[in-house]
């Protein structure tokens, strides 16, 4: 029996140790949020956090995140929008919005670490988001936005 | 349980207002699809006024506005609903937009083809004026004032005179009881006072996008429903002759195994075939499918080996084809002698890859199907469902739910009649989840295509003949056979309606086989026809001596409208009147001239490795001008510094939505021509995921496109797609400039730019 900790509430779960996170999240919890775009960790799509940092749930099998802290969008506005989050809205960032789940977790990862990314820093981290809509330019206007709000 | 009660035909309210057929149909996501939605879920049908299939207005003052388009970024699901309110003089945060099924009541819903809005503004506009004139007439009859002395502020009726005033809501139901009135009777707001069109507006599903509740189809759920993976024939047209069908059932949560037969030809929207793994949840379900080991009979295409098959392509290319534009004789005046060049192009097969795959959930019960599917067309969902099963297509309600992108891939809605087909098999709702790997070697590909050019330059060095040849397999094989041919509709796009003034023109085309399925991708043939033809101008005005921006214009000519059915009786002009949208050379030059002012074309300095270039296209009624900077290093790495784009689309209703669309689309337009490639080897394509089949990422999309909209009260144009086409030959002049590296085949992955 793997236990682990989603968005606050404390978990069990007996299935197939070597099934992803990812789809743990969606099938299991219904917890649709995180989606799911490649299965190979190349697009970001799924990402969440775990214990505070952003991993790629669809190659974090459930036996690996035993014990963990997971997060996912789901939770990011249980306490009124994100910074981020609404950055994302005043730059008014989505297109068909189905990568911006984990655009915005990779975002707000990026900036626990850095609060003051550079371009570099941006383009660093970024890139391993796809956005197939091509949202890059306002993803990193509402990057150095929430950056902003923050300082 | 699901309710399927919910979704019947009696939620239509028939009859209830006059004749002329306005008949309301609004029907729901039923509750329990998603619980947290249950809640908020709303019924426009029960409101008290409808008038008309796309509005209903309650007694609360709710104005519920249908969205009959599907939603895949480009917000149509946002910007039709607007230009109902702005009619109506609706407060846009007490609208309510419902999301429609399947329905020809509702007309085309086949969103493709960029035509949302030219199709649908004028319907929206009415059906607006109808409610406000329902309201209106209302008031004036409760007030005893005369109708002409009312007017509307925001979601209410006023009388000036008596300072009388009444909210839509108070309203709704002594409108209801009003006759319908007549087209005539109409009256519209004046541009003046527009409240949202024109303005800008955000989407409608902007907070739910960024907090993870948006639903999506692959977010759809109903109780006991299963999962499949289905694994495919390699090759097209492939029968499975055997596979193990114990394996998979030994992987926990997978329940059974189920062969789906291959397509009778012509493929069209049918599933391959295969065979599929049922299983509890989604991971078991691919897990369990690793374990089939099928065997395959790969049938004719396995001779499909794209190397050999562009060499055959280009063959064709370099003889005479069929002409489907001429004017003067181009052949003639190759032979009076004088300066000629040639170029031949060259662009593979794309994949659309949409960040959703391919999904859909399906509910077979008593010979009735539910389907939710990430589809740009639920007519056509319907239509297949009802042919794979033999049922009525009447007996299928198609919900659409957003799509997580589409491209055109989702107007094809194989992985529905998958869903349906299994889900009778299993006797349990089935949701089909394609993988990644699964949408990259099984799309319905943007078409390869050859091109052949040549011309013959005056003096000046401007042509007094142009010869263009283009070969590819058409996207008509999907549907016939025996179809080789371009069709008129894919040769308009970019080939036939090519707007230089140039006394000898000629546009050809040669057939050529299919050999995987051949589908419309953002832009379809515009991509390559522009290509050749954007590029190749670039080229007579490198061979001529001149600047290329004032040799494009010089090439388009005066204004004037070109008289295209002279020599292009076929042209179809994609659906519109060439009275309302002729092809007008003074919006080419107008967006030309505009794209040189903001991007400083004239007084560019440029330092080692850098260029700048420019391409002007017309497609979906669309006109746009694209300047892309490059710089180029030594390792032969290029880098888009900067993009500028003018568009004249006519009227813009959403100018925030197109600004995204056109920035996206150098974002579409850089992954096509820097890696865009799909190839072949004995029927099987080599691609699966985003290794082997790379689209842009942020560090290699341009850093800043500034996108510029001409103000028009022209008809209203398409903005998804039309920003395609000039990327690719703007990027490939701008190389050009940039290194003298002439590149003529997509993607630039296979140039070397750097010695």
């Amino acid at each position: 029996m793997i236990q682990i900790k989603v968005n606050g509430v404390q978990r069990s779960f007996d299935g197939e140790p070597d099934m992803p996170l990812l789809w743990y999240l969606r099938d299991v919890l219904a917890l649709t949020g995180t989606k799911f775009g490649c299965g190979m960790a190349l697009c970001g799509a799924c990402t969440v956090h775990k214990n505070g940092k952003a991993v790629r749930s669809c190659i974090t099998t459930m036996q690996s995140a035993a014990g963990s802290e997971i997060r996912t969008i789901e939770d990011i506005a249980a306490n009124g929008l994100h910074p981020v989050q609404k950055s994302w809205m005043e730059v008014n960032v989505p297109q068909c919005g189905y990568c911006q789940s984990g655009q915005i977790m990779q975002a707000i990862a990026l900036l626990n670490q850095k609060p003051k990314p550079t371009d570099d820093d941006i383009d660093d981290v970024m890139s391993g988001n796809i956005c197939r809509c091509g949202t890059y330019q306002r993803i990193r206007a509402a990057i150095k936005a929430a950056a902003g709000e923050r300082a | 349980m699901n309710t399927l009660t919910n979704v019947s035909r009696r939620s239509f309210l028939e009859g209830i207002l006059s004749a002329g057929a306005l008949v309301l149909c609004v029907r729901f996501v039923p509750e329990n699809l998603w619980a947290s939605d249950a809640a908020s879920a709303s019924r426009a049908d029960q409101s008290v006024l409808h008038p008309s299939v796309y509005v209903g207005v309650d007694t609360d003052g709710t104005v519920y506005i249908i969205a009959h388009r599907s939603e895949m970024g480009t917000t149509s699901r946002t910007s039709l609903p607007l230009v109902l309110a702005d009619e109506l003089d609706a407060d846009w945060s007490r609208v309510k937009v419902q999301q429609a099924i399947g329905d020809p009541r509702y007309g085309s819903q086949d969103t493709d083809g960029s035509h949302s809005i030219r199709e649908f503004y004028q319907p929206m506009r009415e059906a607006g004026a109808i409610a406000r004139f329902m309201l209106i007439r209302a008031a004036a009859r409760q007030w005893g004032v005369p109708e002409a002395e009312c007017t509307t502020d925001v979601h209410v009726v006023i009388h000036k005179a008596t300072g009388k005033k009444a909210g839509y809501g108070e309203l709704a139901a002594a409108a209801a009881k009003l006759p319908v009135p007549k087209k005539e009777d109409l009256k519209f707001k004046p541009p003046s006072a527009w409240r949202y069109v024109g303005k800008g507006q955000t989407s409608y599903d902007l907070e739910d996008i960024c907090t993870g509740k948006a639903k999506f189809g692959m977010d759809a759920r109903i109780d006991g429903m299963l999962y499949a993976s289905i694994e495919h024939p390699p090759v097209l047209g492939g029968k499975l002759k055997s596979f193990d069908e114990k394996a998979p059932l030994q992987v926990k949560g997978v329940r059974q195994t189920v062969i789906i037969d291959t397509f009778t030809p012509p493929h069209h929207f049918q599933p391959l075939g295969g065979v599929a793994v049922i299983a509890d949840n989604t991971w078991s379900a691919m897990k369990g499918r690793k374990k089939l080991n099928p065997v395959w009979d790969n049938g004719a295409h396995a001779v499909y080996n794209s190397d050999q098959y562009k060499k055959e392509l280009q063959q064709t290319a370099r003889q005479p084809g069929k002409a489907a534009r001429n004017q003067g004789d181009v052949y003639a005046a190759f032979n009076q002698g004088g300066k000629t060049i040639e170029a031949e192009y060259y662009v593979p097969h794309l994949a659309h890859a949409s960040m959703e795959t391919p999904v859909a959930l399906a509910d077979y019960r008593d010979g009735k199907v539910t389907v939710w599917a990430s589809t740009q067309n639920p007519q056509a969902v319907q239509e297949v469902i009802s042919q794979k099963l033999g049922i009525p297509k009447e007996a299928v309600t198609c919900y659409v739910p957003l799509l997580g992108g589409g491209f055109g891939r989702k107007s094809k809605p194989d992985y529905a009649a998958e869903a349906a087909i299994l889900s009778k098999k299993v006797g349990h709702p089935v949701k089909v989840v394609w993988s990644r790997e699964d949408d990259i070697r099984f799309d319905y590909y943007h078409t390869v295509s050859a091109m052949y050019m040549k011309a013959a330059l005056r003096a000046d060095g401007l042509p007094k003949a142009w010869l263009q040849r283009s070969v590819f397999p058409s996207i008509d094989s999907t549907f016939d056979v025996n179809a080789t041919a371009a069709s008129a509709g894919e040769l308009q796009q970019g080939w036939t309606d090519l707007p230089f003034n140039i006394p000898n023109l000629r546009a050809e085309n040669s057939g050529a086989p299919a050999h995987v399925r051949i589908g419309w991708l953002r832009s379809v043939a515009n991509i390559y026809h522009a290509f050749a033809a954007q590029s190749f101008a670039d080229e007579c005005a490198h061979a001529a001596g001149r600047d290329s921006l004032e040799y494009l214009l010089a090439l388009i000519g005066p204004p004037r409208v070109v008289d295209i059915k002279k020599s292009a009786p076929d042209y179809p002009n994609y659906g519109g009147s060439l009275e309302a949208y002729p092809i007008d050379t003074a919006r080419h030059r107008r967006v030309i001239e505009l794209v040189a002012e903001k991007s400083g074309w004239e007084k560019r300095k440029l330092g080692k490795g850098q260029g700048m270039g420019i391409a002007v296209h017309r497609s979906f009624l669309t006109y746009v001008a694209t300047v892309v900077q490059v710089e180029v290093n030594s390792q032969g790495e290029v880098r888009i510094p900067r993009v500028d784009t003018a568009v004249d689309a006519g009227l813009v209703v959403n100018p925030e939505a197109t600004r995204s669309q056109f920035e996206g689309a150098a974002v579409f337009g850089t992954s096509l021509a820097r890696f865009g490639e799909i190839t072949a080897t004995n029927g099987a394509v080599d691609q699966s995921n985003f290794d082997t089949y790379p689209v842009t990422r942020m560090n290699e999309a341009p850093y800043k496109t500034n996108v510029y909209v001409v103000e028009s009260s022209a008809p209203p144009a398409g903005v998804g797609e039309p920003g395609v086409p000039p990327f690719a030959p703007a990027l490939c002049n701008a190389i050009f400039a940039a290194t003298g590296k002439r590149i003529r085949e997509l993607p630039l992955s296979r140039n070397k730019l750097v010695a």
